[in-house]
């Protein structure tokens, strides 16, 4: 895989920030698109716009049969068994919801727990905490090693016949920690707990196979795998999303409605209340195209490099921290703090400089209490990253350590 | 490479409040306590305020944040120590024309260090860093 040759395929980056070309390290928080998924949408909006399964019109067959084969792209993607399977979502947060109003609401007692872990992102544990409050049941969370890897010793002790669901992160977005989803599936399993897995870090990363993993639900969100913005994907398994009742009603997931009472209509669109999100869904579907076409495996191996050789070389600056376990255990994200200088400062330092680094708590201020720290900053790189993004962050680290020792 | 923009954020004096800051800590007694975060960043203050008679008698702060949000806040207990309530409010404001890099007119009142946020304005980033202080203080005062 050739980063620079992928690179020219994304026309955000060919441009200046403060005078100096864009260097963008904040892909965790949202990647750029490429000029596939552009067109896409713009071609969508076009030549095709109009809405899906109405009329018997031609346009309106050809937007049906473009959002239904995003849908089957994103099948094939994660490898569900079926397009009943795999529903749009506004993103992860939605699908999170979803499952966590209709599934947990309707299965979970008190005397039930559901179990989660620390590095979660707000929207893998507000929804949880609303779950258990509404039910009486009881929320838990699985300890981490000092390296911010989950202690399996504490994760098979915990899981026991009281555990429902478990909720987890593929990938951490603060540690970039990837967490040994299969083998936590088989534990909850054994419970017969049911497991969701936060994806919107591991899906844009990491191949992903939901019948190999066995997860009951798996959650992302296009935006972050080069995809728009407001377009995710709730999968579940079948007989789960079956008995789950929906949690928007409207057009769109009717079947027969009555003046008193009203059938849904079958999987997947009896959880799609009101128009869906065309555009987002066709605009996903090139973006899987464009991951396809680069291999996850490349991707993964790209990422793979660039973090050791961006932890290597952020451990050349003294008194530099970073956060969050070893490279081959992580993602695509490095977490880490200058001594003495607060990472809003080092962000705004970077920017000057054309850098483009996240800094604050990243949606996870249970993580960052854990980490005793009240906020931190973050690298994070997708395939459009290069050897010398890394180079330039170094430098623009090392010219930022001066700057605020010198004013200090 | 310049430092040139960052130079005009980050002003000598800024720093200065930032490590040496004034006003620290707690007041004793039954003091106003205001607690305001940026929900956005994980900035977080504690506005301990002393009003008697319509004026803010004494006035300190704890917190945690960047260097923009702490100097504000060392500035703004400066600032506001001894002033009339409706003097503070004024200032609170002037401070936030002050951000929307609006041309003030400070007349009677004295900014001091204060100016020396000015730079902000050009970050808009970081302008509420600037001024969670401020509306603490204003949040306080009306408590009363």
């Amino acid at each position: 895989m050739d980063a620079r040759s992928i690179r020219e395929q994304f026309p955000i980056l060919n441009q200046e920030v403060n005078g100096h070309p864009l260097v963008y390290l904040d892909s965790s928080a949202t990647s750029h698109k490429p000029l596939a998924v552009l067109e896409a949408v713009d071609a969508y909006y076009r030549n095709d716009n109009s809405n899906v399964h109405r009329g018997v019109h031609t346009l309106g067959t050809r937007a049906t049969d473009k959002y239904e084969g995003a849908r089957e792209k994103v099948q094939q993607f994660i490898n569900a068994r079926s397009t009943k399977e795999v529903i749009f979502t506004r993103g992860t947060t939605t699908a999170i919801n979803t499952v966590a109003h209709s599934y947990a609401r309707a299965n979970l007692e008190p005397g039930d727990e559901v179990i989660i872990t620390p590095m979660e992102h707000h929207s893998n544990i507000i929804p949880w905490q609303q779950a258990v409050k509404a039910t009486g049941a009881t929320l838990k969370y699985f300890e981490l090693h000092d390296d911010g890897t989950l202690n399996m010793e504490d994760v098979k002790k915990s899981i026991g016949p009281q555990t429902k669901i478990v909720a987890l992160t593929h990938v951490s977005n603060v540690l970039g920690t990837i967490n040994p989803i299969k083998e936590i599936v088989e534990l909850a399993h054994r419970q017969n707990a049911v497991v969701l897995v936060d994806g919107a870090q591991g899906a844009p990363h990491l191949k992903v196979d939901v019948q190999e993993i066995d997860c009951d639900f798996y959650c992302f969100s296009g935006h972050k795998m080069c995809g728009p913005t407001g377009i995710g994907i709730l999968y579940g398994k079948q007989e789960l999303l079956e008995e789950m009742e929906p949690v928007e009603f409207g057009g769109e997931m009717i079947d027969f409605v009555h003046l008193y009472d009203s059938t849904w209509k079958e999987l997947p669109w009896k959880f799609e209340g009101g128009t869906p999100i065309i555009a987002g869904a066709i605009g996903l579907g090139a973006a899987i195209d464009f991951l396809n076409q680069i291999g996850m495996d490349e991707i993964e191996a790209h990422d793979q490099k660039l973090t050791n050789y961006a932890m290597k070389r952020m451990r050349e600056i003294e008194g530099l921290e970073i956060y969050g376990p070893a490279a081959d255990k992580r993602s695509a994200v490095v977490t880490f703090n200058i001594n003495g200088v607060h990472p809003h400062d080092t962000a705004t330092a970077l920017d000057s400089m054309g850098i483009a680094v996240r800094a604050g708590h990243h949606c996870a201020q249970p993580l960052m209490r854990w980490l005793n720290a009240t906020a931190t900053a973050r690298a994070s790189m997708y395939v459009y990253n290069t050897e010398d993004d890394i180079d330039q962050l170094v430098s623009g680290l090392t010219r930022t350590k001066e700057f605020f020792g010198n004013v200090f | 490479m310049s430092f040139d923009n960052l130079d005009t954020l980050y002003r000598q004096v800024i720093m200065d409040h930032y490590k040496h800051p004034r006003n620290r800590g707690k007041l004793e007694g039954d003091a106003l306590v205001v607690d305001m975060n940026n929900p956005t960043c994980g900035d977080r203050i504690q506005l301990h305020l002393e009003v008697e008679d319509g004026k803010v008698k004494d006035a300190k702060f704890d917190g945690e944040g960047c260097s923009i949000s702490m100097s504000s806040a060392s500035m703004m207990t400066q600032a506001v120590k001894g002033k009339r309530v409706e003097d503070a409010l004024r200032m609170s404001e002037l401070f936030s024309d002050m951000m929307l890099g609006k041309e003030i007119d400070s007349g009677d009142l004295e900014l001091g260090d204060i100016e020396a946020l000015q730079g902000v304005a050009k970050f808009p980033a970081r302008i509420k860093c600037a001024t969670l202080a401020w509306k603490a203080m204003e949040q306080g005062v009306e408590k009363k």
